[in-house]
């Protein structure tokens, strides 16, 4: 691996290795100290062109945590709202000696098309990139339901658990690599949503679709439930145009306590973030005992931890 | 000098032997934890703890062992392909005041050792650290001694010297390879 761009190249044992190794930083985050010195002069850039704060945040406290120093770029009031190229900013952060770059673009392929421009010799990590990818939220979903719903977790994979990705698929790149992810690793993933936020072409994805989540809930034996955050940003033409209105998106597709009361005793309720309370899940389903939203959290920076060690701790690769 | 030089009955009276030394430096068994490098330290420092607790049944062989990983704390990292890393597991109640006996198989330029006194410091502090170590084979590359040596192999640098354990390997033994003799 010399870049983590998105989930459906990786293989299984890749993927075991990150959440195994995963593991183990989750574990050094318990000790007194909790900074370890592996990635000791290295440099980590955080590209960020959209705006994040936890998956900008994560990924700082994952570099940090491996004394990388840390570079932040944001887009906003850079030389790239002067109109800089991807190119050009590249160049500029190789300059700078950049191990790795942490990109988030608004456009589907960005980070691949900095991987294999060439532009820089540093690793790239997507932190997401427009409707496409977001390998490390889907690594640290893999994560958590590992840890919750597998016996002996480590060195596992996620075999003959059913987890429904519930919402807006059409624009969420969390749903296209939990997709290519969890099916890697053994797990069968089931699609709820309204036919509106279905992508076109989505024949060949290797999943059951369901058009409400009553149906799904009644059909299947969810074990875990992945509520996708409505994307209001993304939603052109007034916010109302992939559904009649909010309301009626509730009614159907939002997890409140009695849909949460149907699943079965184990399953647990996961969330991206940032929630949308009352529209996507209920304040009942979001604090409720089986939701591990928050812990999603504290994984995400074990999972980058890891991702980080493994693309920069070893000998530089041609 | 090619082939094996301990077999199963020189290990194990290697190992009786370390443990009572480890006993009569310090005194007696009183907070002392062993610590086992990932990864043939792991079981040599359990099946030290359980001869420990043969002389000295007050101590919890069990709860007094524990597994430390160097791996983030090496210093060539850089210089070779990425290596998994091992589990950590110290004892519940720390290694605070603790003597500290770090076990391993081979000693050698002892860089590791070093990156198990980083990661000690990290986890809190001891009283006091010790090394026991199964083979020496000299080589060392830092100011860095054993405390207890199961048996001192003179060794060229590229020999190759492999300890093999039964939880591992199948058998017991320490195997001596290659060299350009």
């Amino acid at each position: 691996m010399k870049h983590l761009l998105g989930t459906e190249t990786l293989s299984r044992d890749e993927a075991i290795l990150i959440l195994d190794t995963a593991e183990q930083m989750a574990a050094t985050q318990e000790r007194e100290i909790r900074k370890l010195p592996t990635l000791r002069g290295k440099t980590v850039v955080n590209l960020f062109f959209e705006d994040s704060t936890r998956t900008r945040m994560s990924f700082e406290a994952a570099a940090k945590r491996l004394s990388a120093d840390v570079i932040n770029f944001a887009a906003k009031g850079s030389s790239v709202s002067k109109g800089e190229s991807l190119k050009d900013t590249a160049l500029t952060l190789q300059a700078m000696g950049a191990d790795a770059v942490v990109i988030r673009h608004w456009a589907s392929g960005a980070a691949y098309q900095l991987a294999r421009g060439e532009w820089l010799h540093g690793c790239v990590l997507n932190a997401g990139d427009g409707t496409h990818q977001h390998p490390t939220q889907a690594l640290l979903d893999a994560y958590t339901a590992r840890r919750h719903l597998v016996d002996s977790p480590t060195g596992n994979g996620l075999d003959g658990l059913r987890i429904a990705i519930v919402g807006d698929i059409l624009h969420s790149r969390v749903a296209r690599s939990n997709v290519y992810l969890l099916t890697t690793l053994g797990a069968k993933v089931t699609l709820v949503a309204p036919p509106t936020l279905v992508p076109v072409g989505i024949g060949p994805w290797p999943v059951d679709i369901f058009h409400s989540l009553d149906a799904a809930i009644e059909a299947q034996e969810i074990d875990a439930v992945m509520m996708l955050r409505v994307q209001r940003e993304r939603m052109t033409g007034g916010g109302a145009a992939f559904f009649p209105s909010p309301e009626e998106y509730t009614r159907l597709f939002g997890l409140d306590g009695a849909r949460l009361a149907r699943l079965p005793q184990h399953a647990i309720v996961m969330h991206p973030g940032p929630m949308n309370r009352g529209l996507e899940i209920s304040a009942e389903a979001a604090d409720s005992a089986r939701s591990v939203i928050v812990e999603q959290v504290a994984n995400g920076v074990a999972v980058r931890m890891a991702a980080l060690y493994l693309l920069l701790a070893g000998e530089e690769r041609p | 000098m090619t082939g094996t030089i301990l077999g199963a009955p020189d290990m194990a009276r290697a190992l009786t032997r370390i443990a009572h030394e480890i006993l009569e430096r310090n005194g007696g068994p009183d907070d002392i934890v062993l610590l086992g490098i990932p990864t043939r330290g792991l079981p040599l420092a359990r099946r030290l703890a359980e001869r420990i607790a043969v002389a000295e049944p007050s101590f919890d062989a069990e709860c007094r062992c524990g597994a430390l990983d160097i791996t983030m704390y090496r210093d060539d990292l850089h210089r070779q392909p990425t290596r998994p890393i091992g589990p950590t597991s110290l004892p519940s109640h720390g290694i605070d005041d603790a003597i500290v006996v770090l076990v391993d198989d081979v000693f050698h330029t002892g860089r590791t050792i070093r990156a198990a006194l980083d990661a000690i410091k990290d986890f809190g502090r001891p009283r006091a650290v010790q090394l026991a170590v199964l083979v020496d084979r000299g080589h060392r590359e830092l100011p860095i001694r054993a405390d207890f040596v199961g048996k001192n192999i003179p060794t060229s640098r590229s020999e190759r010297v492999a300890v093999r354990l039964e939880e591992i390997d199948g058998d017991d033994a320490v195997v001596i390879t290659g060299g350009d003799r």
